[in-house]
């Protein structure tokens, strides 16, 4: 039973990572109906910059909040350089923009750091020290790092939250994703407003990016795995909810976890072990698509539907 | 006989006729000179780069070693990137023996690119020598007399570790590898030496971002050692959340999972986790520290064994042009030569099997600190001495 707690903590933090990396990404979908595929990249950059930036500066936490000027500024830079060509263009022409964008940014990558993972410091305490683990089950110490990432990752979605629908920003720009032109005849710059949302969709990625790294190896490539999982996170959640991102991100943070830790044991219930163990492990990777293609039969625009930054 | 071929054929035969028996030494005199050319293929883009920079790294310090000669001839590197893609390897390997006129082929990390390239570089009657990958059909069956390893056949460090488990008294062992062929292989190789209990065998996605399922289910099986293969950046992931978690205390045996390749990542978490290998950067012998030395002095991180392997094969070429005194046209004399084996490795001595595949001892190795803070396997023990391959039987040379 505990160790099904424990593993239910494994899919909770998963989530919450997921969620960080996917709420940047819905907001720029929802808001400005732009398909970045280089979100991924942005979130890689984030885990190589605090890597780096934590080694030079002999803190991990030091390095994080380094990173985030970091990948604001990348964002911005991107943004001016190519994105905002493509707001106008269809989905098509943004998709080759920015798997362009993935391309150079790798390649960039590998040539600065290598292709090594990189060295990434312990995440310290209070104290000073490791922070160490709490043992939950004896023998099994669940470190206390991820703990603090279920913590950060519930905040920052309350703090969204707040930001959009509570705040003049916020509203500008719920606004300019439903209604751009009158927002617009109004006298808000509306392309500002766009770089804005999307160097925070960058500056998201890139601190969910921070977090991962000590959880996570960062090497190049690190992004796209995470990136795949991201839509579908967005894609279960409905497009550009926020709300639905994070419940959808739990979900499948949870079903990788529980599924990855159950499904080989309840197979050997039918088959025998050698062929459940092979035929669970496949199984257990494929859950997530599975349960997405699901509910998009009974639900085609995803759970919360609809809400283009809601 | 078609036309076109009858006719070049009697247009060189006059060629030669008219230009005499003398102008043929010369001509050869002139092939000796021009500089030996070798492809080296790796995979150098992608996830799997950090391992063909080892190799290429290996391969140009084993050559520098050399004075750029092989043999007594100048040495030209062409350096290919198969992009761990098999058309992009074929291609751009062909483009080298048929345009560059490569005399040898090196290198090649993954099994699946060296399946890929070894029909048309061995049909080519090119000598293609792999520094790393080691599949069982092309130690057997599939075996050419074109075909040379300087490293060993994949089945070999994972039963070495298996022999290391038994030997030490496990009792029970925990094993957890990637879902894909060379996971499955670990497995057998594990098992063909492993006489004790399995209690789980766990198979995740290569494509795993996060070990903390697996983790939580080996605290729960309590083994007394955990045998695993994860290459590359899933090994950095599962090394410190394995030390995370405070599992340190089971013991940590695996093949191609902390090696120096990814121990700069690693650090503190991967110390004293044990690998299995041929070589290691602390083996007291002249030729490996010089090598140590001079790979780290020009390339600035310790060498692994795939940097070695690919010394060695640099070491290998040398040995065999030498003794055909600098002639890479006559294969017979050249393929004898090769087998002959008698280079200076790093690992001492060694000697080729009738397959082309080294016989040689294979090591339990630990991760160490060094005093300088860089982190390197180093030897416990010797686990298998000269063994050979499984496969080296079923492999019948013409």
């Amino acid at each position: 039973m505990s160790m099904l707690l424990v593993q239910a903590l494994n899919g909770l933090q998963f989530g919450v990572l997921l969620f960080l990396v996917a709420a940047g990404l819905s907001l720029v979908f929802g808001v400005m109906d732009l398909i970045n595929l280089a979100h991924g990249v942005q979130y890689m950059l984030g885990a190589y910059v605090a890597a780096t930036l934590g080694v030079w500066t002999g803190s991990f936490w030091l390095g994080a909040l380094l990173a985030l000027p970091v990948a604001l500024l990348v964002g911005l830079a991107l943004e001016w350089l190519v994105f905002r060509h493509l707001y106008r263009r269809d989905h098509l022409a943004q998709v080759l923009a920015t798997f362009g964008v993935i391309l150079t940014v790798e390649e960039a990558t590998r040539a600065l750091w290598g292709s090594a993972p990189q060295t990434v410091l312990e995440p310290s305490g209070l104290t000073g020290g490791p922070m160490g683990g709490v043992e939950i089950v004896p023998g099994l110490l669940y470190p206390t790092y991820r703990l603090v990432i279920i913590g950060i990752g519930i905040v920052v979605p309350l703090l969204l939250w707040f930001l959009v629908e509570r705040t003049r920003a916020g509203m500008l720009v719920r606004a300019g994703a439903t209604h751009p032109a009158m927002v617009s005849a109004l006298g808000v710059d509306i392309r500002r407003l766009f770089t804005v949302v999307f160097a925070f969709g960058a500056m998201l990625a890139g601190f969910a990016g921070a977090l991962a790294s000590p959880i996570f190896p960062v090497a190049p490539g690190m992004g796209d795995t995470v990136l795949i999982l991201c839509f579908v996170v967005i894609v279960i959640g409905g497009v550009g909810s926020i709300r639905g991102a994070f419940i959808a991100a739990l979900l499948v943070g949870l079903l990788d976890s529980i599924g990855r830790a159950m499904l080989p044991d309840l197979l050997r219930l039918l088959l025998d072990p050698s062929a459940a163990r092979q035929t669970g492990a496949a199984l257990a990777s494929m859950l997530v698509y599975i349960v997405m293609a699901t509910i998009l039969f009974f639900r085609p625009a995803g759970l919360f539907p609809g809400g283009r930054a809601a | 006989m078609n036309r076109r071929s009858f006719l070049t054929t009697t247009a060189s035969a006059a060629t030669v006729a008219a230009a005499g028996g003398f102008a043929f030494a010369p001509s050869i005199a002139r092939a000796q000179n021009q500089a030996v050319k070798v492809a080296f293929v790796g995979t150098l883009s992608g996830p799997g780069a950090a391992l063909g920079t080892h190799l290429r790294d290996g391969w140009l310090a084993g050559v520098t070693r050399l004075n750029n000669q092989l043999g007594g001839r100048a040495v030209e590197t062409l350096v290919i990137d198969d992009e761990l893609k098999p058309d992009v390897a074929v291609s751009k390997v062909r483009a080298a023996l048929e345009r560059d006129k490569v005399d040898f082929v090196v290198g090649v990390v993954f099994s699946n690119m060296l399946q890929a390239i070894v029909r048309p570089v061995t049909e080519s009657n090119t000598f293609l020598i792999t520094a790393n990958a080691g599949p069982s059909t092309l130690a057997g069956k599939g075996c050419s007399p074109f075909l040379f390893s300087s490293a060993y056949q994949n089945d070999q460090p994972h039963a070495t570790m298996g022999q290391a488990a038994q030997d030490l008294g496990y009792k029970r062992v925990f094993i957890l590898v990637p879902n894909y062929q060379a996971g499955k292989d670990a497995v057998a190789g594990f098992r063909s030496r492993y006489k004790g209990e399995v209690v789980d065998e766990v198979y995740v996605p290569l494509s795993q971002l996060d070990f903390s399922t697996e983790v939580t289910k080996i605290a729960a099986a309590k083994p007394d050692a955990i045998f695993t293969f994860m290459p590359g950046a899933l090994g950095v992931n599962l090394v410190r959340q394995y030390r995370q978690a405070g599992l340190a205390n089971i013991p940590f045996l695996s093949t191609f999972t902390v090696d120096e390749s990814t121990l700069p990542a690693q650090g503190e978490s991967a110390l004293d986790f044990y690998t299995a290998a041929t070589w290691a950067p602390n083996f007291d012998n002249p030729h490996s520290r010089r090598f140590v030395q001079e790979f780290e002095a020009a390339y600035g991180y310790v060498p692994s064994n795939f940097a070695a392997h690919a010394y060695d094969a640099a070491h290998m070429l040398d040995a065999a042009i030498r003794r055909t005194k600098g002639d890479v046209a006559d294969k017979a004399a050249l393929r004898t030569a090769l087998e002959a084996g008698d280079f200076p490795s790093v690992r001492g001595a060694l000697r080729l099997g009738p397959n082309h595949f080294p016989i040689q001892d294979f090591w339990l190795c630990k991760v160490a600190k060094r005093a300088d803070g860089k982190f390197q396997t180093e030897t416990v023990r010797k686990v298998l001495s000269a063994d050979a391959d499984g496969y080296a039987a079923s492999c019948k040379m013409g």
